[in-house]
C-alpha cells in the first residue's frame, strides 16, 4: 500500500511539474477557460434572468479542468509511445494503472491553474464576488472534483493502449461533457434522457459539490457520490488496462504509433 | 502561367494531404465534422440558461464561426507543418512563385473550412430543430464560402507569424478565442463593451455572421450586400498582410539562418 502510494505520488509530482512547464498545457489550463468564463459572464450579464456570475465563474473553472483532461489524458499513452518508453513501463513490475493514474490525475491537476485564473479573472475584470459559503468544504470539493475528472480521463486513456487514434475521440468529448454535467447549464434544461448519463459522470457531482460549497446547498451527498464514482472509475480503469494491455501484447501493437 | 497553376492546384492539394494533421477520418470526423455541432448545442443551451437568444441565433453564429477552426489550424499546419517535417528550407529554396505556393495551400483549406461550417447547420437542424427557407440555402452557402475565405486570410497571417513563433497551435487557439468572444457569435454585439464592438468590425466572421443570420431568416443576398463586401474586403486585407509577412519572415529567416529554428 505504502509502495503504491509512493509510486502514485512521485509520478503525480513529476508529471505535474512537467506539464506546468508546457506552454500548450498552460494555455489550455490557465487561459482557455478564461475565454469561456468571459463568454459566460458577458452572456449572463446581458440579461436579468441568468444565474449569478459566481455560478458562471465556478462552472468555467471546472470546465477548464475537463478541457485539460479531454485534450491531454487521451494522449497520455500516445505520449509514452512517442517517447519510446511505453514498452518499458508495461514491462516494469509496477502495475500499469499506478503508472498511468498519476499522469491523468496530474493532467486534471493542472486544472487548478484554471480555477485560480478564472476566479481572479472574474473578480478583477467583472467584479464577481468571491464569497464562499463553506470554505472548508470548498477546499475539500476541489481536489475531489480534480481527482474524479482525472480518473475519468484514466478510463478513457486505458482504451488507448490498443485504439491508437481514440485520443482524438476524447478531444471531441470536451463540449458534450461540459454540456451534460451541469458545469454552466442546469441539468433541468436538458432533455430527460441526459439525466442518467450525467449522474454516472463524476464531474457532475464534483461540480455540484464545488458549487454548493461556494454558493450554498448540500455538499455531503455530491461529495460522497463523486468519491464513490471515482473509486468505480479506478476499478473500471484497472480492469480495462489489464485487458487492453494483454490484447496489445498479444497483437504486438504496443509501440506502434 | 502553366507552372503557376500547377504549383497552385497540384502543390496546394499535395501539401494539404501531407500536412493537414486532421485528414485521417479518425481525427477528421470527431474534430471537424462533429465538433461544430457539439459547440452549437453547448452554446444554444447556454443561451437558454441565460435567456439570451433563440437556438437559431446560436446555430447560425457558431456554425459560421466554426469555419475559423479549420481555416486557422489548416493554414497553420500548411506552413508550420513544413518545419516539423523538416522540409521548410527545401520548399523555400525552390524558385517557385511564392503566390502560387502559398495561395495554393490556402484553397483546400478554404474549401475544408466551408464544409466544416456547413456541418454545423446539419447538426443544428438534427439536434435543435433549426429550420430556414430552402430558398436561402444557396445564399447561405455563398456566405459560408466568404466567411471561410476571410478566415483563411486570417489563417495566412497566423501561419506567417508561425515562421517566427514556435507554437502555432497556441496562436491559432488564441485567435479563435478572440473570434468566439468578439464577433457577435454568442453575445450580441450591442451587449459587448464598446471597444470590443469596435474591434469586432475589423475581424473576419463578424459580418458573415450578421449577414448569415439575416439570410437564414429569409432576407435576400442583395439586402446584405454591405456586410458581404466588408467580409470580402477583410479577407483580402488579411490575406495580403499574411502573404507580405510570409515574404518578410522568409527573407529574414534566410538572412539569419533561422527558418528551421523559430
Amino acid at each position: 500500500m505504502t509502495r503504491s502510494a509512493r509510486v502514485f505520488w512521485t509520478g503525480f509530482v513529476l508529471h505535474f511539474k512537467n506539464l506546468s512547464a508546457s506552454p500548450f498545457m498552460m494555455v489550455t489550463a490557465a487561459i482557455w477557460p478564461l475565454v469561456y468564463a468571459t463568454l459566460a459572464f458577458l452572456m449572463f450579464r446581458a440579461t436579468h434572468q441568468a444565474p449569478s456570475l459566481l455560478y458562471a465563474a465556478l462552472g468555467a473553472a471546472v470546465m477548464g479542468i475537463w478541457s485539460t483532461t479531454a485534450t491531454s489524458a487521451g494522449g497520455a499513452i500516445q505520449q509514452q509511445r512517442w517517447w519510446g518508453i511505453l514498452e518499458i513501463l508495461v514491462a516494469s513490475p509496477t502495475r500499469l494503472i499506478l503508472v498511468l493514474a498519476p499522469i491523468t490525475t496530474a493532467i486534471a491537476g493542472i486544472g487548478i491553474y484554471s480555477i485560480v485564473s478564472t476566479l481572479l479573472w472574474g473578480r478583477l475584470l467583472f467584479g464577481v464576488p468571491l464569497h464562499v459559503e463553506h470554505p472548508l468544504l470548498f477546499v475539500v470539493s476541489i481536489p475531489a472534483a480534480v481527482v474524479s475528472i482525472g480518473l475519468l480521463g484514466l478510463v478513457l486513456a486505458s482504451t488507448f493502449v490498443v485504439y491508437r487514434s481514440a485520443s482524438n475521440l476524447s478531444q471531441a468529448l470536451e463540449y458534450p461533457v461540459w454540456t451534460i454535467t451541469g458545469m454552466l447549464i442546469p441539468l433541468s434544461l436538458l432533455p430527460g434522457w441526459v439525466d442518467p448519463i450525467a449522474w454516472a459522470l463524476a464531474p457532475t457531482w464534483g461540480m455540484r459539490a464545488v458549487r454548493h460549497a461556494a454558493i450554498g446547498g448540500d455538499v455531503g451527498v455530491p461529495l460522497l457520490v463523486c468519491a464513490g464514482l471515482s473509486l468505480a472509475y479506478a476499478g473500471l480503469a484497472a480492469v480495462l488496462l489489464h485487458y487492453f494491455e494483454h490484447l496489445a501484447r498479444d497483437r504486438a501493437s504496443l509501440s506502434l504509433t | 502561367m502553366r507552372t503557376w497553376l500547377r504549383i497552385f492546384f497540384v502543390g496546394g492539394a499535395i501539401s494539404f494531404r501531407a500536412l493537414f494533421s486532421w485528414i485521417r477520418p479518425s481525427i477528421y470526423i470527431p474534430t471537424l465534422l462533429i465538433g461544430p455541432t457539439t459547440q452549437i448545442v453547448f452554446f444554444a443551451y447556454l443561451g437558454r440558461t441565460a435567456h439570451l437568444k433563440s437556438d437559431s441565433w446560436f446555430v447560425v453564429g457558431n456554425a459560421v464561426q466554426s469555419a475559423s477552426l479549420a481555416a486557422l489550424f489548416g493554414m497553420g499546419f500548411a506552413i508550420d507543418g513544413e518545419r516539423w517535417t523538416q522540409t521548410l528550407s527545401a520548399v523555400l529554396a525552390t524558385p517557385a512563385n511564392r503566390a502560387a505556393l502559398f495561395l495554393g495551400r490556402a484553397l483546400p483549406v478554404l474549401a475544408n473550412a466551408a464544409v466544416t461550417a456547413s456541418t454545423g447547420f446539419v447538426g443544428g437542424a438534427l439536434l435543435l430543430g433549426f429550420r430556414m427557407p430552402w430558398a436561402s440555402v444557396p445564399a447561405l452557402a455563398l456566405l459560408l464560402v466568404l466567411a471561410s475565405f476571410a478566415c483563411t486570410g486570417l489563417g495566412m497571417l497566423v501561419g506567417a507569424v508561425g515562421l517566427r513563433l514556435r507554437d502555432v497551435p497556441i496562436l491559432a487557439n488564441l485567435t479563435m478565442a478572440v473570434l468566439l468572444i468578439f464577433c457577435g457569435v454568442n453575445v450580441p454585439l450591442d451587449k459587448l463593451p464598446r471597444w470590443m464592438h469596435m474591434a469586432a468590425e475589423g475581424l473576419p466572421v463578424t459580418h458573415a455572421v450578421a449577414a448569415s443570420r439575416e439570410v437564414a431568416s429569409g432576407a435576400s443576398l442583395a439586402s446584405v450586400r454591405t456586410p458581404i463586401l466588408v467580409e470580402v474586403a477583410l479577407g483580402c486585407a488579411y490575406l495580403l498582410v499574411g502573404f507580405a509577412l510570409l515574404r518578410l519572415f522568409e527573407e529574414q529567416g534566410r538572412r539569419h539562418g533561422t527558418l528551421d529554428r523559430a
